[in-house]
């Protein structure tokens, strides 16, 4: 035999080494594809509870040139703090409520829901008398409401006083506001879906794609905790629409509701409505063995 | 709920003292006064008398719809905007329709073809025999059209209750009395006086995420 200079040996760990370069290069890929359409100020983003004034001027500032660049409308993002002496509650009048859906229709404009899924943070079911179990509502009903012999219940956040979906967030990404309404850091939420696991009510969401909404029917008046257009593969849910109830406004289910079966209000101030229908009403909550002490209450007017 | 006369307990306080009784009529004349406020208040604010509970509701403003002063005639005016005829415009006119019909389908045009479905009552139990621009309470009281809500409260006493502390009719607006009123609709807004039961509605689309359940029946 000759003598050469390369050996099997050699051969097979060029060969390796070669193989090997190639299996980690394409592991990887997903993240280099993840990386390449991120931004660096995305990337070093603080969570929302850390950031100074003037980052989360940054950050509005930021987000308002994303959704103009992917959406083609021009947009204002505001961070809109609660007010002092304000812990919201609404109410919902099972007795009126007729199943239109038409407050699910207004989330779905107000708050910016991909169009195809038509999705909302309500979901209305129809629920034969006799029983409230959620678990045998039907929330696909196309037929005339209200329907004989049953009743419908808009279901959305309950923003529980004891909230499932926050204790069980491994980032801290969704919270509970000192008024009351609980909320997600859209760029801190992973999208494990945990939160969606842990609610009760089904009222989580998970942004499966980035939601696709024509530009000239965006809702440019926005918020960071709330209906600012949110990306791909993070969670949302009802924010009692702070964007609107922080300045004062109702929420746009409520306004939309052809009925008035909506009740909404400073649950601190003794000579709102909301106080008048707890004290006055035959009020229940959902779920209450769970413990979880909604925010949102049903009553009969009978 | 409109303030009931107050009870004479002049009677039944003991008239030791004049103190007693001068205090008791004053506050007899202040409170037989605000009963006469009602009449005005409905088309401003819910917000004028404090009721028994002695909460007054927050600062409102009640929609005042077109049809009580007007009629539709179903044609378009020189601004492209939908005619309507004020009531006044023929009920002026001296002798025109004298007597009240007794049921609906007996009136003639431009009211004929009233859809009439409001329980045992007739014409006469609401309107005014000897003013068609006037409706007449219980007490045979008559108060103009736009009052309406009084009347349809002297039957539907819990709607009303319910109404005035926002339980019943809707709102938009501001939910903070500093920061702006709320916006109330009239009872005519969403019940047809003639026909006042709420109709049906065809739903909006529901959601078609892949998990929409289908329910058990």
């Amino acid at each position: 035999m000759t003598q050469s200079t390369t050996s099997r040996r050699r051969v097979l760990k060029a060969a390796g080494a070669t193989l090997g370069a190639a299996a980690f290069a394409r592991a990887v890929s997903p993240v280099i594809d993840f990386a390449s359409e991120i931004s660096a100020g995305e990337f070093f983003q603080k969570h929302y509870k850390e950031l100074s004034p003037e980052e989360m001027a940054v950050v509005l500032r930021r987000l308002e040139d994303e959704t103009q660049e992917r959406y083609g409308a021009e947009v204002t993002i505001r961070d809109i703090r609660p007010r002092e002496n304000t812990q919201f509650g609404y109410a919902l009048n099972l007795s009126i409520c007729i199943g239109c859906r038409r407050c699910a229709e207004a989330c779905h404009v107000e708050n910016n829901h991909d169009r195809a899924t038509h999705q909302s943070y309500i979901r209305v079911l129809e629920l034969r008398q006799g029983s409230i179990d959620m678990e045998h509502g039907d929330a696909t009903y196309e037929h005339a409401v209200p329907r004989a012999g049953h009743f419908y219940m808009p279901v959305q956040c309950q923003q529980c006083d004891n909230p499932p979906c926050v204790h069980v967030c491994p980032v801290e990404a969704t919270w509970k506001e000192d008024d009351g309404i609980v909320v997600v850091d859209y760029n801190w939420c992973i999208g494990c879906r945990y939160c969606e696991a842990a609610c009760p009510y089904h009222a989580r969401r998970f942004n499966w794609h980035a939601p696709e909404i024509p530009a000239e029917e965006i809702n440019p008046d926005q918020a960071y905790l709330s209906n600012r257009v949110r990306p791909q593969g993070v969670m949302e849910k009802c924010t009692f629409c702070l964007h609107r109830t922080r300045e004062g406004r109702m929420p746009a289910c409520l306004e939309a509701c052809p009925t008035g079966a909506r009740v909404f209000g400073n649950l601190l101030d003794p000579s709102s409505e909301i106080r008048w229908v707890l004290a006055n009403k035959r009020v229940f909550v959902l779920k209450e063995e769970l413990g979880t002490r909604p925010r949102f209450f049903y009553f009969f007017d009978e | 709920m409109p303030p009931s006369e107050p009870v004479a307990t002049s009677a039944a306080v003991p008239l030791r003292q004049p103190l007693h009784l001068i205090s008791c009529a004053s506050v007899l004349l202040v409170l037989s006064a605000c009963g006469e406020d009602h009449g005005a208040s409905f088309r401003d604010e819910l917000g004028l008398a404090a009721d028994e509970d002695g909460l007054r509701a927050p600062p409102s403003r009640i929609h005042a719809p077109p049809e009580l002063e007007s009629l539709a005639t179903g044609q378009l005016g020189p601004d492209g905007e939908p005619l309507r005829a004020a009531c006044v415009t023929c009920h002026s006119i001296p002798g025109l329709a004298p007597e009240l019909e007794l049921r609906a389908e007996d009136v003639g045009p431009p009211h004929e073809g009233i859809d009439f479905q409001h329980g045992p009552n007739g014409c006469a139990h609401c309107h005014d025999p000897e003013d068609r621009l006037s409706l007449r309470l219980a007490d045979g009281r008559s108060i103009p059209m736009t009052d309406a809500i009084e009347l349809c409260a002297q039957c539907h006493g819990p709607q009303y209750r319910d109404f005035r502390r926002g339980s019943h009719g809707g709102m938009r607006g501001s939910w903070d009395a500093e920061r702006g009123v709320r916006e109330r609709n009239h009872c005519v807004d969403c019940h047809d006086a003639h026909r006042p039961a709420y109709p049906h509605f065809t739903p909006m689309p529901p959601p078609a995420d892949r998990f929409a359940p289908a329910g058990h029946e």
